[in-house]
């Protein structure tokens, strides 16, 4: 569990997240939302420590990130996974190089050892076929799959995705969704997610807090977040004519007809 | 107001550089990087360094029997005077400098690029310490092999002039090469390649420190690879007058 107690930071003496307090809870999926410059980047960023706020306190199981000497901080960052928005893979390694790279750097495990846990990874995220090919000749799909599998290749406790949906079509998005999900269950990692995809909100939101202006302004859940009366919150998420008609529906017929249907979808997706 | 800021960038580089020596994480991967690095930067400078040093040691040959032939000067001073040129200056001071626009870019161009597309993040959300995997493997593998480089332009200029001597008939090859033999100073080629270790660090540590720091996209990237070339080109040209007033006099 990962608990975010009164944080504030600022840039050049604006400030750009006030007292921002929030618990991300193990073996679920976190989900940060918000529009865009509202300071939820800034609040991954400091959650993964290459942002240090002024005050308040960033607590990974009860240890303080922001007391922690650089070598306490390095350790705690082993624990930790993150998918970027561009995927960040090293242009110079193939997607087995990638994804043995923390193996390699973290782990006393032999050449084959290290192969077989990338290649289990590598799978994990169904990328065989494609380990031996560089970031440049895959899709970005299969880029944010490849990042995926680098950033759980050492089981770690914490897995932070950055706008993993982003450039991504909608097909493709719910199959990463569906994959961070399964993985955050699969394993029981503290899962944040930052995005806007409003798919990925009703789809995997199983703890959403909702940043505005630097402000925490809502904390809830996928099916919460219908009935929500909060302003801001309704304004950001059911912006579109079809999410206004989706939130209607859902009021009139209960939030397991949308996942039935979102269930239908995916199922159409894997060609099941 | 540059004051301020040149001084607050040393401290930012001398910052930069506190971390990028330290101890790295895992020899193994170190070692590995340092050979992929001299092979990089070094090795894929040689072709670069043959032409250049054979071009400019036959021009530099010609030079001198154009601008000192006279019945006061003997003949095997043009052969003499190469010489000397090459190993006090050519092959050190202006190697590094063309080599600061060759490997100096393409440092800062590939660490500008990973830092602009995450990937210097990427390092240090794993936990890895990325000014230490990234830079000292460069610094330590290009400084190892300049000393190859150096001899490498010392050998290839001389042939050059030596080659003019062959194919023109300005010089005799026996007065050439006798020129090449006369007053010979063996702490020329010392102080050419202690000079040349210091400007390897120059070019390898500026241009990481341009490149790592970028902000920004593509033109910031293209912005501090044109930096990074411009200050270690000037740094060179400091060092140079520094190191030679200190090892000639």
């Amino acid at each position: 569990m990962i608990e975010v107690d009164n944080i504030t930071k600022s840039f050049d003496g604006k400030t750009v997240l006030h007292d921002v307090s929030a618990v991300f809870e193990t073996g679920k999926t976190n989900l940060i939302i918000g529009q865009s410059g509202s300071g939820k980047t800034v609040l991954m960023k400091s959650l993964v420590g290459l942002v240090t706020p002024e005050k308040g306190r960033i607590l990974f199981d009860g240890r303080d990130i922001m007391t922690m000497d650089s070598g306490e901080k390095r350790h705690l960052h082993t624990e930790i996974g993150m998918l970027f928005q561009g995927s960040a893979l090293f242009d110079s390694e193939t997607v087995l190089g990638n994804v043995s790279f923390p193996l390699m750097m973290f782990t006393d495990h032999t050449k084959a050892e290290i192969r077989d846990r990338a290649m289990f990874c590598i799978e994990r995220v169904n990328l065989k076929g494609a380990e031996n090919k560089y970031p440049a000749e895959i899709s970005g799909g299969m880029q944010k799959r490849a990042a995926i599998a680098r950033a759980i290749a050492l089981n770690p406790k914490y897995l932070f995705c950055d706008e993993p949906n982003s450039g991504l079509d909608p097909r493709t998005s719910i199959l990463i969704d569906e994959l961070l999900s399964d993985i955050t269950h699969e394993y029981n990692i503290t899962t944040v997610i930052n995005t806007h995809d409003m798919n990925s909100v009703l789809g995997i939101g199983e703890n959403i807090i909702f940043i505005n202006k630097g402000y925490r302004e809502w904390v809830g859940n996928k099916e919460k977040i219908f009935a929500t009366t909060n302003e801001a919150l309704n304004d950001f998420v059911f912006a579109t004519d079809l999410f206004q008609e989706v939130k209607e529906y859902i009021l009139h017929h209960g939030h397991h007809a949308v996942g039935s249907a979102r269930r239908d979808v995916k199922k159409g997706y894997r060609g099941e | 107001m540059i004051l301020t800021s040149s001084i607050a960038t040393f401290g930012r580089y001398c910052s930069f550089m506190c971390r990028a020596f330290s101890l790295p994480q895992k020899w193994a991967v170190f070692g590995r990087r340092i050979m992929d690095e001299i092979w990089r930067l070094g090795v894929g400078s040689i072709p670069l360094v043959i032409v250049i040093s054979l071009f400019i040691g036959a021009v530099i040959a010609i030079q001198m029997q154009l601008n000192i032939s006279s019945p006061l000067i003997p003949a095997y001073s043009v052969g003499l005077a190469t010489r000397d040129i090459v190993l006090l200056e050519f092959s050190n001071s202006i190697l590094c400098l063309i080599l600061a626009g060759k490997v100096g870019s393409n440092i800062a161009s590939e660490i500008g690029t990973m830092r602009v597309t995450e990937q210097i993040d990427a390092l240090e959300i794993m936990g890895v310490n990325s000014a230490c995997y990234l830079v000292l493997p460069k610094v330590i593998g290009f400084v190892l092999f300049m000393p190859v480089l150096v001899l490498i332009c010392m050998g290839t200029s001389l042939l050059g002039g030596y080659l003019v001597a062959v194919f023109t008939d300005i010089i005799t090859v026996s007065r050439y090469v006798y020129g090449l033999q006369a007053l010979f100073n063996e702490w020329y080629v010392w102080y050419a390649l202690i000079k040349s270790l210091v400007f390897a660090f120059i070019i390898a540590s500026v241009a990481s420190f341009y490149g790592y720091y970028v902000k920004g996209g593509a033109l910031e990237v293209g912005k501090a690879s044109t930096g990074g070339v411009v200050s270690s080109s000037i740094l060179i040209l400091l060092f140079d007058v520094i190191l030679t007033k200190l090892m000639l006099q």
